[in-house]
C-alpha cells in the first residue's frame, strides 16, 4: 500500500502535503485538553515566572534574584536544599544498591521480603513517616531512650537537616531499588555469557559488563529521588526545618502575602533545578537506553550464594527491613496510644483516636474520596484523549500536547499551588468563595499533578491495542464509535483502571499543593487533616489515626494497581503466545 | 596462537530437574572440521553447544577439548569462542571495544591488542566501522562483529549458535558462504547449531542429527540424506516418502504394490524411504506401479505431484519442469517407475 501511495504524495504540491489532516472531533478534543492545560498548568506556572522576573510596574527585571542571593537566609536555604537532596540520594543508594544486587544477581531466599521492602516505604507518605520516625529515632524517641538506658549514648539521627535526609532517604530509596533492579534483570543473559566466554568473571565481569548496562536504571532512579526531595515542602515543615527552599517559599506566601516576590523567585529556582537535574540525567543517558537493543535471552542468570554471602545478605536485609518498618510501627503505635512520651513504648492502648477522627472529622475522609476520585477520573479521560490524539490521529501539534501534559512532572506541587493562588485569587464562585481556594481547584490541581502518570499508562495501554484489531472491527461493519466502545476501551480497561487507582492513591497523600490551597477544615482532605493534627501534641494520636487510614488506603490501592497491571501483562503474554 | 583442537563428547547427559535434555550423547568432532548439530527446537542441540562452551555442567559424561578434560572448567577458562544467536554485542561499547574485550582479559599488550582487533575486523571486512556502537550497525554487520570478537581471541573451537537465524532470508546464503570460506581459510574447528537442514548441508563437513536429546545419526550431509538410519532422519532431511509395509518373498510390499529388493533382506514389517526424485512418472507405457494424480504443485524448477497408488498409498514425486511440458491435471492416470537403488529400507 505505502509503496503505491508514496509517489502520489511526492507528486502533490507542497500545499496539499501540508494540509490540515484532522477531523472536527479531533480538533475539538485537542482544544478542550489544551484549554485545560493552559488554564491550570501553563498560566499558573507562567504567572509564577512573571512575578519573579518583573518589578511592580510590570517591566522585566532580575532584581528579585539579586535580592534572593544577597539574603543570607535564602543562600543558606538554597545550599541546604541541595545538600539534603544530594545526601538523600547518597543514603538512599547505600540502602538500595546492595538490595538490588542481592535480588537480581543471586538466588536469595529472602527475595520476596526485599520486594516487599521496595513497596512498604512508598505507601507511607513522608510527612506521616516523619512524625513516626521522630517517635522512634528522635532525640527522645524509643531508640535513644533505650540507648541511654543501656549504653548512655544518644544518636542525633533526626536533628535538623540530617533528620530530613534520613526520612527522605528511607521513603524514596525504593525508586532507586526498583529502577536498578529492573535494569539489572533486563540485562540479557547472553551479554554476561559473552563476557565469560571471552575470559571475564567475578568482579571484572561486574565492572565491565553488568554495571555499565545497569547504569541507566540507577541514574533514572537517583535523579527522581533528587528532584522529589529538593521540591518537597511537607517533610521539612513537619520536622520544623524551615531553612530550606520550599519551606521558605511557603512561609513567604502564607505570612508575607501574595504580593511578595520571593516566594515566586524560589518557585522558579525549584522548577529550574528540577529541570536541570532531570535534563542532566537525560543527557547522561542519551544513547544509553540499552533495553531495546537486547534481544532474546532471558534475564540475568542468578547465582547460588555461598554460606558466607547468604549470611552477609541476611545481615543487610533484616536491619534494613526493621529500619523501613520503624515508621509503620511507630505510626500504628501512636494511633493506638493513650500517652506516649519519654518512654520506649506507649503507656497504654486505646481505639479512641480512630473513633474521634471518624466521629468529629469524617469530612477529611469523604473529601479525599471525592477530590481524588474525581481527579483520577479527569486524569483517565484526559490521558486517553491525549494518547488517542498522539497515537491514532495525524493532528498537527499532537506531540506538543503530550509534552505539555508531561511537563507537569517538572512542576513542584508548591509552585503549582502558589501559581494557582496568584492566577485565580480574585476569581469568585457564585457563592462568594474564591475559586483558587475552593475544593474544585484542589481537585483540578491533583488532576494536573498526576496527569503524567495516567497519560503514560493510557499511552502504554493504547499502544498494546494493535491497529489491526480496530481495523478488523471496522471491516466487520463497526463504525468509529462502536469500535471505540466495543474494542478499544475494553482492551484498555485494565491499564486505565491501574492508572485511575495510581492517580487516586498518590493524590490522596499529596500535601505540598494542599497546604497552599486548603484554607478551611470543612473543605480539606485527609493529608491536610494529618498535618493540622500533627501540629499539636494533643492531636498527634488523632493525626496518627488518620495517617494509618491514609497508609492503608494507599497500600490497598497500590496492591490493586499492581494486581490489575499483572493481570494485564498475563493477558498480553497470552495474546502474544497464540500469535504465530 | 592456540591451535585448533578437536572436541570429544563422551556419554554426556544433562537435565533441568526432572526434564531430560541430553541423553547419553557421544560425538567426536575432529580438529579443523566444520561440524553441525542439526535438529528441531527442543532437541537439545543448543544445550549441547552451551555445555561445550562451559555454560552448565553435564550430569554425567565428559567433554574433552584438544584432549584435555574440560568438563568442569568454567567458561572463562576454556578457549572456545561462542557466537550467540542474538550476537550479544555489548551496547555500551564500541565495535573495537567489543572485539578488544577478550584480549584485555588475556592481558595482551596494548600494541599487540590493537593489531589483533584490526586484524579480526579486517577478516570480516568491518575495520572502517570500529568506532561505531552496535546499535548503529545493520543485523549483518552486527553478526560479523560478533564473529570478529570471538576470532580475536584465536579460540581452539568456534561455536556458532544459529548464526543465520536473525538475518534476512536474502542475506543468509551469502553470509553462509562467507562463514564457510573463513572457516576453511583459518582451519578452525567449528560447530554450527541449526534447525535448518539446508544450512547444515551447505556448510558442514559432517553433521549429527539430534532429536529428544539423543544423537540419531552422524555423517556427511549426503550420506545422511541418501542413507537415513531412521524415519525421523529421513523425514527431517528433505521430503521423503515413508511407506509402511512388509518384506516378503524378496520384495517390499505395501498397499498392493510390490518393489523387488536385493537378495538377503530378512522378512518382516518394514518402512521404505524414497526421495521424491527417485520416482519417475511415465505418461504411457508399462510401469512398476499404476497411479493417479491427486494434486500438482508448480514450484518453478520442478513440479511436485501427490499421487495415489493402489489401495491406500499416497506418494510424493517430483519431476523437473521444462518449457512446453504442462503439469498433469488431477485425476490423470500415470505410471510410476521406482528406482530400487535409491530406496532405503528402514526397520519399522
Amino acid at each position: 500500500m505505502s509503496t503505491t501511495a508514496l509517489p502520489a504524495a511526492a507528486g502533490r504540491p507542497w500545499r496539499a502535503r501540508l494540509r490540515f489532516d484532522a477531523s472536527p472531533v479531533q480538533v475539538a478534543a485537542a482544544l478542550l485538553v489544551l484549554a485545560f492545560l493552559l488554564a491550570f498548568l501553563l498560566v499558573p506556572v507562567g504567572r509564577v515566572f512573571l512575578a519573579a522576573f518583573t518589578d511592580g510596574s510590570g517591566s522585566l527585571t532580575l532584581v528579585h534574584f539579586g535580592d534572593f542571593f544577597r539574603t543570607s537566609l535564602f543562600r543558606e536555604s538554597f545550599l541546604n536544599s541541595l545538600y539534603v537532596a544530594g545526601m538523600s540520594v547518597v543514603v538512599a543508594s547505600i540502602l538500595a544498591v546492595p538490595l538490588a544486587i542481592i535480588v537480581s544477581r543471586f538466588r536469595f531466599p529472602g527475595a520476596a521480603l526485599v520486594s516487599t521492602l521496595g513497596v512498604l516505604p512508598l505507601v507511607m507518605p513522608p510527612f506521616v513517616g516523619a512524625v513516626a520516625m521522630q517517635l522512634v529515632f528522635g532525640r527522645n524517641g524509643s531508640l535513644n531512650l533505650l540507648l541511654m538506658d543501656w549504653f548512655d549514648v544518644r544518636l542525633d539521627l533526626m536533628d535538623g537537616l540530617n533528620g530530613v535526609v534520613f526520612v527522605q532517604a528511607l521513603h524514596y530509596f525504593p525508586f532507586i531499588l526498583m529502577n536498578l533492579s529492573a535494569s539489572l534483570s533486563n540485562i540479557d543473559t547472553a551479554m554476561e555469557e559473552a563476557g565469560q566466554n571471552l575470559g571475564a568473571r567475578g568482579f571484572t565481569l561486574m565492572r565491565t559488563i553488568v554495571l555499565p548496562l545497569a547504569l541507566p536504571g540507577y541514574l533514572a532512579g537517583a535523579s527522581l529521588v533528587f528532584v522529589k526531595v529538593f521540591d518537597d515542602l511537607a517533610t521539612p515543615l513537619l520536622l520544623n526545618v524551615t531553612n530550606m527552599l520550599a519551606p521558605q517559599a511557603y512561609l513567604r506566601v502564607t505570612s508575607v502575602g501574595l504580593g511578595d516576590p520571593m516566594g515566586y523567585v524560589i518557585g522558579v529556582i525549584l522548577v529550574v533545578v528540577s529541570i536541570l537535574a532531570m535534563g542532566g540525567a537525560a543527557l547522561l543517558l542519551r544513547g544509553r537506553d540499552y533495553s531495546m537493543q537486547q534481544r532474546g535471552g532471558g534475564g540475568l542468570g542468578r547465582r547460588e550464594m555461598s554460606a558466607g554471602q547468604r549470611a552477609l545478605a541476611w545481615g543487610f536485609v533484616v536491619p534494613t527491613l526493621l529500619l523501613v518498618l520503624a515508621p509503620h510501627i511507630g505510626i500504628a503505635l501512636l494511633s493506638l496510644a493513650t500517652v506516649w512520651s519519654f518512654s520506649p513504648l506507649p503507656d497504654g492502648y486505646t481505639l479512641a483516636h480512630f473513633s474521634t477522627v471518624l466521629r468529629e472529622t469524617p469530612q477529611f475522609l469523604t473529601n479525599t474520596l471525592l477530590y481524588c476520585g474525581l481527579a483520577g477520573l479527569i486524569d483517565v479521560v484526559l490521558g486517553v484523549t491525549i494518547a488517542w490524539l498522539v497515537l491514532r490521529t495525524r493532528l498537527p501539534g499532537r506531540r506538543l500536547l503530550d509534552m505539555l501534559a508531561m511537563s507537569a512532572l517538572a512542576v513542584p506541587g508548591l509552585v503549582l499551588g502558589i501559581g494557582i493562588l496568584r492566577s485565580y485569587f480574585g476569581v469568585q464562585l457564585p457563592d462568594g468563595t474564591a475559586l483558587a481556594t475552593s475544593w474544585i481547584m484542589l481537585t483540578i490541581v491533583y488532576a494536573v499533578r498526576r496527569l503524567p502518570y495516567a497519560l503514560r499508562a493510557a499511552t502504554a495501554a493504547l499502544q498494546q491495542v494493535h491497529r489491526s484489531l480496530e481495523e478488523a472491527a471496522e471491516n466487520m461493519g463497526a463504525g468509529k464509535v462502536t469500535t471505540l466502545t466495543h474494542i478499544v476501551i475494553p482492551l484498555m480497561a485494565g491499564g486505565l483502571a491501574a492508572a485511575f487507582v495510581t492517580s487516586f492513591a498518590t493524590a490522596a497523600v499529596e500535601l505540598s499543593a494542599t497546604l497552599v490551597l486548603a484554607t478551611r477544615d470543612v473543605d480539606a482532605p485527609l493529608s491536610y487533616g494529618i498535618y493540622v493534627f500533627m501540629q499539636s501534641p494533643a492531636g498527634r494520636g488523632a493525626g496518627a489515626a488518620l495517617g494509618v487510614i491514609a497508609v492503608l488506603t494507599v497500600a490497598i490501592c497500590t496492591f490493586a494497581a499492581n494486581r490489575l497491571a499483572e493481570r494485564e501483562r498475563r493477558r498480553r503474554t497470552r495474546q502474544e503466545g497464540t500469535a504465530p | 596462537m592456540s591451535e585448533p583442537a578437536g572436541v570429544a563428547i563422551e556419554h554426556v547427559s544433562f537435565g533441568y530437574g526432572a526434564t531430560r535434555v541430553l541423553d547419553g550423547v557421544s560425538l567426536d568432532i575432529r580438529k579443523g572440521e566444520f561440524f553441525a548439530f542439526l535438529g528441531p527446537s527442543g532437541s537439545g542441540k543448543t544445550t549441547l553447544l552451551r555445555l561445550v562452551a562451559g555454560f552448565g555442567t553435564p550430569d554425567s559424561g565428559r567433554i574433552l577439548i584438544g584432549g584435555r578434560d574440560a568438563t568442569r572448567q568454567p567458561p572463562w577458562a576454556r578457549n572456545v569462542g561462542l557466537v550467540f544467536q542474538n550476537y550479544a554485542l555489548w551496547p555500551h561499547m564500541t565495535v573495537a571495544e567489543n572485539v578488544a574485550f577478550g584480549l584485555q582479559r588475556r592481558r595482551v599488550p596494548r600494541a599487540e591488542r590493537d593489531r589483533r582487533v584490526r586484524a579480526a575486523l579486517d577478516l570480516v571486512g568491518l575495520a572502517q566501522l570500529m568506532d561505531r556502537r552496535p546499535a548503529q550497525l545493520s543485523g549483518g554487520q552486527q553478526q560479523r562483529v560478533a564473529i570478529a570478537r570471538t576470532l580475536a581471541i584465536e579460540p581452539e573451537v568456534l561455536l556458532l549458535d544459529e548464526p543465520l537465524s536473525n538475518l534476512d532470508a536474502g542475506l543468509r546464503a551469502g553470509v553462509r558462504a562467507e562463514l564457510v570460506e573463513l572457516q576453511r581459510r583459518l582451519g578452525l574447528t567449528t560447530i554450527l547449531v541449526t534447525h535448518d537442514q539446508e544450512e547444515a548441508n551447505a556448510a558442514a563437513d559432517r553433521m549429527a542429527v539430534l532429536n529428544d536429546g539423543k544423537v540419531l545419526q552422524v555423517g556427511r550431509p549426503s550420506e545422511l540424506y541418501d542413507r537415513p538410519a531412521s524415519r525421523f532422519v529421513a523425514g527431517f532431511l528433505g521430503t521423503a516418502n515413508l511407506i509402511e509395509g512388509r518384506v516378503d518373498g524378496g520384495a517390499f510390499q505395501a498397499g498392493g504394490a510390490r518393489l523387488p529388493l536385493p537378495p538377503g533382506v530378512a522378512a518382516g514389517p518394514a518402512v521404505l524411504a524414497l526421495r521424491p526424485q527417485a520416482l519417475r512418472l511415465l505418461r504411457e507405457g508399462d510401469a512398476t506401479l499404476p497411479a493417479r494424480v491427486l494434486r500438482a504443485e508448480f514450484l518453478g524448477g520442478h513440479v511436485r505431484y501427490t499421487l495415489e497408488a493402489g489401495e491406500a498409498l499416497t506418494l510424493v514425486a517430483e519431476e523437473p519442469h521444462l518449457r512446453g511440458l504442462d503439469p498433469l491435471p488431477p485425476g490423470a492416470p500415470v505410471g510410476v517407475a521406482i528406482d530400487a537403488s535409491q530406496a532405503t529400507l528402514l526397520r519399522a
